[in-house]
């Protein structure tokens, strides 16, 4: 590792923790001009001016603003989400259980979807104009036109209610095992999957293509080399940097944007607890989940370009 | 007696051309094409841009590019006909038995990948060697071609190593799978003119060691006629003369042929003048931010009115630098340019709408120097408006007055650049240049792009339009060649400093320093056995 790849990955990194910053006094001011009031969604319509004032000054919504933040901003630093307003309890130790369950959710579909959209795209581009190209591109397309919930309810419909293979609820425990586990989620990994595939394909196609008209795909091709190692050897991997950045950028949507799918399939992950609480006006739980979510976003993107940087031969062997 | 190496007979070569609003048809790029290429020998193909020669070349491999087809005739090589055959059969041969050295090399070589396995991919994957012997003559090879450190040159990747090198890698690379034949599609022509020389003599050295057979491809007869035996000299796609090289160098029989021959031998007397200088420049020096070394250190030259002074030297010399700070793009770290007797500002922003009227550029690429979606009206027309304020009938008039000074014509007038050919689009963006009626007009490297024919009309254009209208020009080029022909005072600059300079007749005769001495000698002349007498 040279001086120069180096202080590349620090500055990335730094402009990482800065964005995370900024987003943390969004989300903070975001929260605070949310319509509704949260004292008032715990009391319900049988709440007098005097209670709502006292439940006020309980959850210390009269203290200001800054302050607020500052003390949020602290309590976070230190791993302290604060304590939901509506339930009292922990957010930390709520989140804890619900973030590994969409985590686990995300990270098997990942594990289906981005090595199938990189094959894909391979091939795609190896029988470019012909029939596999327009089938995946026909296929994968159509998969990503179909809203979510759609998709989720038509095969839970099909799939669950008719034939009977699979659960049309999510549910999980401690007990079941890696592939019961796996069973009761195969549905909403199946509607992520069929979600971001298409993105990553074209995306992945989009690149090679772009590569296939350099001149050095023509040496490739005039040293007699099948067209299929010219891809492979030549093409791929000088399309590492922009596949990297759309399947990370992804990655991050199989994290944060779940929410519908979570929802759908009644799975105990973040989107189903975000959605929850945005519902009850408990505006702590919200901010917590919001600074995950922003977090792992910027985690992702901060990936995909180091691994960007890490490979750009300029970079890595300098003159 | 043994087969020729190749041999085509009336070979016919066509595209699709997909024209807009219209329904697409075939046009034809190479006609009627015959040759016969022998063991150890080697043809040089040569014509303008758009001849067919890169076409013919690649026909060798029967390979099209693009929507390019082989529609007719025969292609044999080592007596099988290839023209016909099937995609399996064209992948054992290509890389194999015939091989390809691309123009530019620096796009050639995959810049992800290291230098020695790129050189034995076609040897290694066709099984014409295991992995070590191809590495070891991979190395014997890079020896034989001069390159540095062969032992380990293999081990960089093509970013790491300059065009010269990278041009005789790729002649490894092309010499690796020890073919019969060797395509060399103008190796030398993005190389600066003292790198040429050593890479055409070791291309030249390797070609004769291993008796390849090989066609070179080139638009510049003076250096076909150091390597090749024999020649084809190629126009529109057909053959206007095949000979031996000695037959086409001395005796040409066609007039293009003629024409072709003769294109450098232009030269002018100087021009003087006692007038003050249209431009003065004392002591400049700039950087570029962060690069931490002066790219130009203490410029000192000045521009009579109605002169030109030629600035020469290689990539890399500063010279296009120097057109960059004197027209404001680029600010100075120290030092004075005067223009007209006015000192000019060193930012663009502190310049008077004057002081950019009266100093114009013309850029190498005429055509990414021009709007595609105006008409050469628009375009032509745009300084008249801006600094003239010119409207209606009078911009109209001042419009075709400029195209029939480039010898265009009002026909020109609503055309878009896409409808021109290179030297039409060089004369609108003279045409814009001499609108804002400068004093002094900075050419760079304003016909490296263009064919030697359109190149020397160019030329002779710029030399009449000085005489006409007394402008100056500063004219940027590594042609020693355009140098003779337009020069009346020389700058000659290597590594940011101007190492000779004065009035052309004593820059160009002796005694030199060493740098200029290497540059004259460097470029090619048109005779035989030039080559041999200064590489030795």
């Amino acid at each position: 590792m040279n001086s120069l790849v180096l202080k590349l990955l620090v500055q990335r990194v730094a402009l990482g923790l800065l964005l995370i910053f900024l987003v943390s006094i969004m989300i903070f001011l975001g929260t605070q001009i949310l319509p509704g009031d949260v004292a008032q969604a715990i009391l319900g319509q049988t709440a007098t001016p005097e209670s709502l004032a006292n439940l006020r000054e309980e959850l210390g919504l009269n203290v200001p603003p800054l302050e607020r933040y500052l003390s949020w901003l602290g309590g976070v630093l230190q791993g302290d989400l604060g304590t939901s307003l509506t339930n009292g309890r922990d957010i930390g130790a709520s989140i804890a259980d619900r973030l590994g369950n969409t985590l686990f959710l995300a990270m098997w579909a990942a594990i289906i979807s981005v090595p199938l959209a990189i094959i894909l795209g391979l091939v795609s581009v190896l029988y470019r104009g012909r029939w596999p190209d327009k089938l995946i591109s026909a296929v994968t397309l159509s998969a990503i036109s179909v809203p979510e919930f759609m998709m989720s309810y038509i095969l839970m419909y099909y799939v669950a209610v008719q034939l009977g293979w699979a659960p049309s609820v999510a549910m999980l425990n401690d007990r079941m095992s890696l592939l019961d586990k796996l069973h009761a989620i195969s549905l909403p990994i199946a509607v992520l999957v069929m979600v971001v595939l298409a993105h990553m394909m074209r995306m992945t196609r989009a690149a090679l293509l772009n590569v296939m008209q350099s001149a050095y795909i023509e040496t490739a091709e005039l040293k007699g080399i099948r067209r299929s190692l010219v891809i492979w050897r030549h093409a791929f991997p000088n399309s590492i940097a922009p596949i990297v950045n759309v399947v990370m950028l992804n990655m991050a949507y199989l994290v944060v944007g779940v929410v519908v799918v979570e929802v759908v399939f009644v799975y105990p992950g973040m989107g189903q607890y975000l959605v929850d609480h945005v519902a009850k006006r408990d505006v702590p739980v919200v901010q917590a989940c919001g600074l995950i979510f922003a977090a792992v976003y910027i985690f992702l993107n901060m990936f995909a370009d180091i691994v960007s940087i890490l490979a750009n031969p300029r970079l890595r062997h300098p003159k | 007696m043994p087969k020729p190496v190749l041999s085509i007979d009336n070979l016919k070569i066509e595209a699709t051309a997909y024209p807009p609003g219209e329904a697409p048809r075939k046009i034809t790029i190479v006609d009627g094409v015959s040759l016969s290429l022998d063991k150890g020998k080697v043809l040089g193909l040569i014509g303008e841009s758009g001849a067919g020669k890169s076409t013919i070349g690649l026909s060798a491999m029967a390979y099209g590019r693009g929507g390019i087809e082989l529609t007719g005739g025969e292609i044999h090589l080592s007596g099988r006909e290839i023209r016909k055959a099937k995609g399996r059969v064209l992948r054992s041969l290509r890389g194999a038995e015939v091989t390809y050295v691309a123009q530019s090399a620096a796009a050639a070589f995959n810049p992800a990948k290291r230098l020695m396995e790129q050189v034995i991919e076609a040897t290694v994957s066709h099984g014409r060697a295991t992995r070590k012997e191809a590495e070891a003559r991979a190395i014997e090879l890079f020896h034989k071609l001069g390159l540095p450190e062969p032992e380990t040159f293999g081990d960089r990747y093509p970013h790491q190593v300059s065009g010269g090198q990278l041009q005789r890698a790729m002649t490894a690379m092309a010499l690796c799978p020890q073919p019969d034949l060797v395509i060399f599609d103008e190796p030398t022509t993005a190389l600066d003119v003292t790198t040429q020389l050593g890479v055409l003599a070791a291309i030249k050295g390797a070609i004769r060691d291993l008796g390849v057979a090989a066609l070179y491809i080139t638009h510049d007869l003076a250096v076909v006629a150091q390597i090749a035996d024999d020649i084809m000299v190629l126009r529109q796609g057909k053959t206007v003369e095949y000979g031996s090289t000695e037959q086409i160098i001395t005796a040409p029989q066609e007039d293009y042929t003629k024409a072709l021959v003769s294109v450098t031998a232009k030269e002018h007397t100087e021009k003087t003048s006692d007038q003050p200088p249209v431009l003065e420049v004392k002591g400049l020096s700039a950087e570029y931010r962060g690069m931490g070394r002066d790219v130009l250190s203490d410029i000192n030259i000045a521009i009579q009115p109605g002169t030109t002074l030629a600035v020469v030297g290689e990539s890399g010399s500063g010279k296009s630098t120097l057109a960059r700070v004197i027209t404001g793009l680029l600010p100075q770290k120290a030092g004075d340019v005067t223009f007209d007797g006015r000192p000019l500002s060193h930012d663009l922003k502190g310049r008077s709408r004057s002081d950019l009227q009266e100093l114009q550029m013309i850029y190498q690429m005429a055509d990414t120097a021009m709007n595609p979606r105006q008409t050469v009206g628009t375009i032509i027309g745009r300084p008249l408006q801006f600094y003239f304020g010119m409207k209606g009938a009078a911009l109209r008039a001042r419009t075709i007055e400029l195209l029939e000074e480039i010898e265009l014509g009002a026909g020109f007038m609503d055309r878009y650049p896409a409808e021109l050919s290179g030297g039409q689009k060089q004369r609108v963006c003279i045409a814009r240049a001499l609108a804002a009626k400068p004093k002094l007009i900075i050419c760079d490297e304003v016909t490296s792009a263009l064919d030697p024919l359109v190149a020397e009309g160019i030329l002779k254009l710029l030399y009449d339009l000085q005489a006409r209208e007394q402008v100056s020009y500063m004219f940027i080029t590594h042609d020693i060649a355009t140098v003779k022909a337009i020069a009346d005072t020389i700058a000659v600059m290597h590594l940011g400093k101007v190492v000779r300079y004065g009035p052309k007749s004593s820059v160009l005769s002796p005694p030199f320093d060493d740098y200029t001495d290497l540059l004259l000698r460097s470029v090619p002349e048109m005779r035989l056995g030039w080559m041999e007498e200064v590489a030795g």
